[in-house]
């Protein structure tokens, strides 16, 4: 049976794209060397629009209208700017509300989009241009460790990585948060109080990789304007121990936080990208793998939640689980020493 | 690749669901088509694979593999027609219920009606609602074009107007309909099905026409006020959801290939085959059928001229699972625990199951909280589907649910209950059924793929159903009745077919059983105490011809509406017998 992979890898090649949501105009160069904070592409966007009815203002048809109208199609249009006037003595005039641009032109209508703003697309990772995606954005490719999570806030920052976190299942309160922690990115196991969320956004800390977030948090932490990415659930759960090992030997060092909101269907899932000055052409982590002897793997259900071991034996046929379910199943020695059996759709492999 | 299916060829049906594909074999065993064999892979429409035909090759694969004969060549292609040697396969029908939900904006004119008549129609979907937009929105045109372009809808349904009625208040709901998917790229244009009056064919092209993804009509679902007609919206909604799947979902359109056309959203397969039933079986009680899988709970009732569909992604037990607490409460949720669950532990199962919806439980608590959550959402969907039963139907009590006779239950959830008497204990629970009806349970989830065959075979449906490749889990009768704990409500004699005799004293808060075999038939006696009602009248009672299933004769002697006590140690200690009852541990 095929098996879902999650990536813990300690040295690896990274290649990922990144896209503006919308067209723009891309800045980097193909086998330009960027660094996680380079803005690689750039576009303007309105987020809202007016519709100037003029045929209504001016009361007349939509096809007069239409011969009334001064503008056309991607006029840039200061405030107060008149954009069609009527006819007779007293005319009436149609004047623009905001400043902005003119997107469409027809039936005795304008319509404008207003409230422009830029969107900057910053690279996320230090690494190589390998593709250029027109009006889009690029491929950028890296090398070094890989540690993808199961939530992300929907935001991406970079700094340098400092463990606070002594223990897989640390607590992370707001009293521990001082000065000298400014600017960093945290690995700091759990957090319980929405006050050490602001306290980490008071500081300002520029990301938080977390093993678990209650779920009262979950609204607090998506407002919060840095990256926060969660390694194993929700609740109380002690951070995996392939990813705390990997962290918590890569501190010190710059690590890029994309916590990415995960997406099954395009697979995007939040992840710690650490670059790392390697020279030697690396594959790139797999990305499907069978289920079979040897293989590690983290179980993503009770009764042993989270907990990494590696494959005794696969089953044949089905087993009878203690919850009287039958399925196919494998036997799993943990890292306790215990051995347990675990459905396989239970399972996935770290690597 | 022909696609015709003609009497006396094997079919292949293939179901695409969100965790799991299916592919089961149906050929001619002695004369009469038969349910063969099944082969089951998890869905690969997901990353890392984003493509169904792997998911749909690894499960024929496990198919041939049982069968012993291949029904792929060497470029894992489908072998069609069969071949002399035996292999290969004669038709293929497809069912898809994997996906993300689709966002749809729902246009109309007035509030309760064509707007109710656009959210019944998208019901019959897996969609989710996102946006609404009516002749009395008090937004400007641009907050319309603004609030569309945040949604990003997936698909605009727009209804209104009787057959030559109102024109040009449809126009002015159009305009920024037009206006939004102008701005939208072009790859990010939404579908739009009219399903409004439909003299203004011309008009609609016009205004949205060249600015939609695809724009589709549909005979108008409000012909006047007081008629509605769904049924030929749903059937071009479902070809327009598969449309959208083969855009949204790489291996659709090869599915669509193989199968020459025949490829139906699940829950419109399990819908048509739910109004065959009614036609073909259809008495004056309705046909419930019944699905909770991990994409959506899905309700298809079929009474006498009419047939309701409704596909709720919202209490689905997948990665929507999290959201179900914008419908319910934990309380409401654990009253169905069997075991002292704190709601926190609940809470963080529904968001851990949330990130990894293909998961089963594997512990005793886990398997608890996972029947919790699938009654907590059956519950929630039958009391939502109710809404749309027709009037004038067969029932005990207006505010109760209608008579069924049977009820087909499928889907994950039951396929998680180990025992058929847990399946029935939640039915029981949840659909909270009245009188005498039969229940089956669908454990090979057969039925949307039977609807899927009926429309190019309507032979092979009928005979499946009738070979035994469902299980009758038995009969239940359920009184509508009133009274304290313990108190005696009804006494029942079967009569065996060889002559033989067993009772049953059925008090109030009990389950009772009384064993007869599937294939079995027998005679049942129903004595009403208390003015008990099982749909002889109230306090009267009758004889009726039973038939047996894997727990026989099952009373439900616990009243309707389903009274649980509001003490949760009694309550626990009452679930765990009545779990007993039904040969539960």
């Amino acid at each position: 049976m095929q098996a879902p992979i999650h990536h813990i890898v300690g040295l690896t090649s990274i290649v990922r794209e990144r896209l503006l949501p919308i067209s723009g105009t891309v800045l980097a160069r193909l086998n330009q060397k960027v660094s996680s904070t380079d803005v690689i592409a750039e576009t303007n966007w309105a987020r809202e629009h007016v519709l100037l009815d003029v045929a209504r203002i001016l009361r007349v048809t939509p096809n007069v209208a239409e011969r009334l109208v001064k503008c056309k199609v991607d006029d840039h249009i200061a405030a107060n700017v008149e954009i069609a006037m009527g006819k007779g003595l007293f005319p009436r005039s149609v004047r623009t509300k905001r400043e902005g641009r003119v997107v469409a032109v027809g039936g005795g209508q304008v319509l404008m989009e207003v409230g422009e703003s830029k969107i900057e697309l910053r690279a996320g990772i230090s690494g190589m241009v390998i593709e250029i995606i027109p009006n889009r954005g690029a491929v950028i490719q890296t090398a070094g460790a890989l540690v993808q999570g199961v939530w992300g806030n929907g935001r991406i920052d970079s700094g340098l990585l400092v463990n606070i976190a002594e223990k897989p299942d640390g607590v992370l309160a707001a009293g521990r948060l001082d000065v000298s922690l400014r600017g960093s990115i945290l690995l700091a196991g759990m957090v319980n109080d929405v006050e050490t969320l602001q306290a980490a956004a008071d500081l300002p800390v520029r990301g938080l990789i977390l093993s678990s977030l209650p779920i009262s948090l979950i609204q607090k932490a998506r407002e919060m304007h840095f990256p926060i990415m969660v390694t194993d659930g929700f609740g109380a759960l002690p951070m995996n121990s392939a990813a705390f090992k990997l962290l918590s030997t890569n501190a010190k060092r710059d690590v890029t936080v994309n916590a990415e909101v995960y997406d099954r269907y395009s697979g995007a899932c939040p992840e710690v990208i650490i670059s790392l000055p390697i020279s030697t052409d690396l594959p790139t982590p797999r990305e499907v793998e069978t289920f079979a002897p040897g293989l590690q793997v983290r179980s993503r259900r009770p009764p042993a939640l989270g907990m990494i071991g590696s494959i005794v034996a696969v089953k044949p046929g089905l087993t009878t689980l203690v919850s009287g379910l039958r399925a196919p199943a494998a036997e799993v020695k943990l890292e306790n020493g215990e051995t347990v059996v675990v459905p396989l759709v239970n399972l996935e492999v770290v690597g | 690749m022909s696609s015709s299916l003609v009497d006396g060829n094997s079919l292949l049906a293939v179901d695409v669901g969100a965790a799991n594909t299916r592919a089961v074999f149906f050929d001619v065993v002695e004369g009469e088509y038969r349910f063969v064999a099944s082969g089951n892979s998890p869905s690969t429409a997901e990353a890392p694979f984003k493509d169904v035909g792997e998911g749909v090759r690894n499960a024929i694969s496990n198919l041939q593999a049982v069968l012993g004969k291949p029904l792929l060549d060497g470029s894992r292609d489908l072998i069609t027609p069969s071949q002399p040697n035996g292999s290969g396969v004669d038709a293929l029908v497809v069912t898809l219920s994997a996906g993300p939900t689709i966002k749809t904006v729902l246009v109309g004119l007035l509030k309760d009606v064509s707007l109710e008549s656009a959210r019944r129609l998208t019901e019959s979907t897996y969609a989710r609602i996102v946006e609404t937009i009516a002749l009395s929105d008090y937004r400007k045109p641009e907050q319309q074009i603004d609030s569309l372009l945040r949604a990003r809808p997936d698909l605009i349904v727009i209804a209104g107007g009787t057959d030559g009625g109102a024109s040009r208040s449809i126009q002015k709901l159009l305009e920024p309909i037009g206006l939004a998917s102008f701005l939208l790229p072009e790859e990010k244009r939404p579908a739009v099905l009219f399903a409004g009056n439909e003299k203004m064919e011309s008009e609609v092209k016009g205004l949205v026409g060249s600015l939609s993804a695809s724009l589709h009509f549909s005979p108008n679902v409000r012909p006047s006020l007081e008629t509605e007609d769904l049924e030929p919206a749903q059937r071009e909604l479902a070809r327009m959801v598969i449309n959208i799947r083969k855009r949204q979902i790489k291996g659709v359109d090869m599915l669509d290939l193989w199968s020459g056309g025949h490829v139906l959203p699940t829950a419109y397969a399990t819908g048509r085959m739910v109004r065959f039933l009614a036609k073909v079986y259809g008495a004056s009680k309705g046909i419930l059928s019944v699905d909770i899988g991990a994409s959506a709970t899905i309700i298809s009732a079929g009474f006498k001229g009419k047939s309701t569909l409704n596909v709720y992604p919202q209490f689905g037990l997948g990665e929507n699972l999290s959201g179900l607490l914008n419908y319910t409460t934990l309380e409401d949720i654990l009253r169905w625990s069997s075991l002292d669950i704190s709601p926190g532990i609940l809470r963080d199962y529904m968001y851990q199951k949330s990130l990894y919806p293909s998961t089963i439980a594997a512990t005793k608590e886990d398997l608890v909280i996972s029947q919790s959550i699938s009654r907590q959402a059956l519950y929630l969907a039958m009391q939502s589907a109710r809404r749309d039963f027709p009037r004038n139907i067969a029932s005990i009590k207006p505010n109760l649910t209608p008579l069924f006779e049977p009820i087909l239950a499928g889907g994950g959830a039951l396929s998680d209950a180990s025992r058929p008497g847990q399946g029935l204990l939640l039915l029981l629970d949840s659909l909270q059924p009245v009188g005498v009806t039969t229940v089956i349970l669908d454990q090979n989830n057969l039925l949307p793929l039977l609807g899927a065959a009926a429309a190019q075979n309507n032979i092979l449906p009928v005979q499946v159903l009738e070979s035994g490749a469902f299980l009758s889990v038995g009969t239940v009768v359920a009184p509508v009745v009133s009274a304290n704990y313990g108190t005696p409500v009804l006494r029942a004699t079967l009569t065996y077919e060889n002559g033989v005799e067993g009772r049953v004293d059925l008090k109030y808060g009990s389950l009772e059983t009384l064993p007869l075999s599937s294939g079995e038939a027998g005679k049942l006696t129903i004595q009403s105490l208390r003015g008990a009602d099982v749909g002889f009248g109230p306090g009267h009672g009758g004889t009726i011809p039973v038939s047996g299933g894997a727990l026989g004769v099952v009373f439900d002697g616990r009243g309707r509406p389903l009274d649980l006590p509001a003490d949760a140690v009694r309550r626990r200690e009452l679930i765990k017998k009545w779990n007993w009852t039904l040969g539960g541990e």
